[in-house]
């Protein structure tokens, strides 16, 4: 996965073994599970849409799915967590058959209004399903994850699990997109009928990164409703959906780095700021408005703009010096 | 149930229906002349029943005015939105576009909740609330307005497309953009103006539905996904197929709603949406070999 990675996933784990040190007010650390529980989300998504540039719109019907999946089964019929979890990525992956096998053979519009309409469906029964779900006011008390016995109760030992899994799903992903895999979905990306030309079988590839960011989805929407304790519907509304797209657009698309960078952004600023609550889609539509008609290749896009400037000036320099 | 009852479940649908095919053929137009789907086309309803019911309620206009000032502006928002958003783009991928789209939904959302807040509003009918009593159900009048209306704007729409010079030049830029500027059509005009058009459409869909039931800042997302089914099922760059999805969209929802459950009214038409899109994706009233010659 590359020499430039390894220092990066080095410097990744450093930083989430240092912050716990520096951050003890549990709030904050609490905010920290969230952003790496989005972070799951869109490195998921940005393999998707950034490295095989197929959009999905309904991001949150998967959260969803996880969600439910995990809270039902724990509290109503005492599943282990695990267990749980397991069975929602496997809901998750038939729901990403049935709405990725018909809209995956189209291209663009066509999948981007199946996906919206996918987790439209999913939200409205979400609240519609009162039987199972509780309907829209939702239910609490599902019970906090555990492995092996041990019981993810204090929100370190939260921030620790969630974290880890954000690393793992990371290195997996980067793998993924330095291999064979990968090289077929940048191609995809660039002009399907070439990469079709060249033996790259487009469909399945489609298919495949599709299903993989469902799961991630999935997995994600299981440890947020672990962490919250609580599942209602308003937690995967289009809205979601829409924030997760913000997080890749910002931190740029055709990075897993910048997935990461912009989800925890994303999660940390309306805290910071608290205007966010009763305007955020103000907000987000001006951000994402505002970022796809000057900032398109996102913030490690202007970073990577930045130094390439700042290298060539220095590169220029010296050799002037000469 | 009885006939009556059968009879108020078709008008109710067919009023519904009728939005719907106006929602549709915003997205047409846009699409035949750009290659654009506007996903913004449901926040162009929101805004023409947010604004007529500001120009009612706090102008005081009479209502035929309130009529014509709301699709006024809304036609000149649609025309803002292309000429600050659309146009300045110089080699925008499908992707971007879409993401742009979508941009200015939630944008749009947003500043009317900021400005009418989250409440929703109404304006009274055109003529009245008495029933009209048609073989043995009661219609609401403003029904017969929307049906009328909207049969208008469908005759002025095929009137200008088939016979008159913009209409050709707009057919022209659908069927080859290049080709169409160079035999001298303006394609830059005639894609401001397709953006004009249906957010002029949508503006007169908004005033005619806020009186049937209400308007509030959220009612665009699921009038586009709705209209875009009726796009989809009626195979995209046909309209009286849209227009005809459009009905039974609205005619299916209504009687699903009445006779089987009401909870799940608005997965009716995403469900349909989906199972067209494995059946047949071209469009249940498209030739498939139409559907080939498009860009999807």
């Amino acid at each position: 996965m590359g020499k430039s990675n390894y220092i990066k996933c080095a410097a990744l784990i450093l930083i989430i073994g240092i912050l716990p040190v520096f951050v003890h007010n549990q709030y904050l650390l609490s905010i920290l599970v969230f952003a790496g529980i989005y972070a799951i989300v869109a490195i998921g998504l940005s393999m998707l849409m950034g490295y095989a540039g197929q959009i999905s719109l309904g991001h949150a019907g998967f959260f969803a799915i996880g969600g439910y999946s995990s809270a039902i089964l724990t509290k109503m019929h005492h599943f282990h967590p695990v267990t749980a979890m397991l069975i929602g990525a496997g809901l998750a992956i038939f729901a990403a058959l049935i709405v990725g096998l018909p809209s995956l053979r189209l291209r663009g519009h066509y999948l981007a209004m199946a996906t919206l309409g996918f987790g439209e469906i999913i939200y409205v029964s979400s609240g519609a399903a009162v039987g199972l779900t509780e309907g829209p006011s939702g239910f609490s008390g599902v019970p906090s994850m555990s492995v092996a016995g041990y019981v993810f109760k204090s929100e370190l030992s939260k921030y620790f699990l969630v974290w880890t899994i954000v690393l793992i799903v990371l290195i997996v992903s980067l793998n993924i997109i330095h291999s064979r895999v990968g090289r077929a979905l940048r191609s995809i990306h660039g002009d399907e009928t070439a990469a079709n030309a060249m033996g790259v079988n487009v469909a399945r590839y489609k298919i495949q990164v599709f299903v993989y960011s469902a799961i991630l989805a999935s997995i994600a929407g299981s440890l947020y409703v672990h962490h919250m304790r609580f599942v209602s519907p308003t937690g995967f509304n289009l809205n979601k959906s829409i924030l997760f797209l913000i997080m890749i657009m910002s931190g740029g698309m055709g990075s897993l780095w910048g997935a990461i960078i912009g989800a925890s952004i994303f999660t940390l600023l309306p805290e910071f700021l608290g205007v966010f609550n009763e305007y955020d889609i103000l907000m987000y539509g001006a951000i994402l408005l505002g970022m796809m008609m000057f900032l398109p290749e996102g913030l490690t896009g202007l970073i990577a703009k930045i130094t390439g400037y700042c290298t060539a000036r220095w590169k220029t320099r010296t050799i002037n010096n000469r | 149930m009885g006939l009556d009852s059968y009879i108020q479940l078709f008008f109710s649908g067919i009023t519904i229906g009728s939005i719907y095919a106006m929602v549709a053929l915003g997205f047409l137009i846009i699409y035949s002349s750009t290659g654009i789907i506007n996903l913004a086309q449901g926040e162009f309803v929101m805004l023409g029943g947010m604004i007529a019911v500001t120009c009612y309620h706090t102008f005081h206009l009479p209502l035929l005015l309130t009529f014509v000032v709301t699709v006024l502006a809304v036609t000149a928002i649609g025309a803002l939105f292309e000429f600050t958003c659309i146009h300045p783009l110089k080699n925008p991928s499908v992707l971007g576009l879409i993401m742009i789209t979508i941009a200015a939904s939630i944008l749009m959302r947003g500043i009317a909740m900021f400005v009418w807040g989250k409440e929703e509003h109404g304006i009274p009918t055109f003529s009245g609330d008495n029933p009209i009593q048609v073989m043995g159900a009661s219609v609401p009048p403003q029904v017969f307005w929307i049906l009328g209306v909207i049969f208008t704007v469908l005759v002025i729409l095929f009137y200008v497309f088939k016979y008159t010079l913009i209409g050709k030049a707009m057919r022209a830029t659908a069927a080859n953009r290049t080709a169409a500027y160079l035999v001298g059509i303006n394609v830059r005009k005639i894609v401001l103006l397709s953006f004009a058009l249906s957010a002029g459409l949508g503006g007169i869909a908004g005033v005619l539905l806020t009186p049937m039931t209400l308007m509030s800042f959220e009612r665009g997302t699921p009038l586009a996904l709705k209209g875009f089914c009726a796009t989809v099922v009626g195979g995209l760059g046909n309209p009286a197929g849209t227009v005809i999805a459009g009905l039974l969209l609205g005619l299916i929802e209504s009687f699903v709603t009445a006779l089987i459950s009401s909870h799940y009214k608005d997965v009716i038409a995403l469900f349909i949406l989906i199972v067209v899109l494995f059946i047949k994706p071209s469009g249940l009233f498209s030739k498939s070999e139409e559907a080939k010659l498009k860009k999807f």
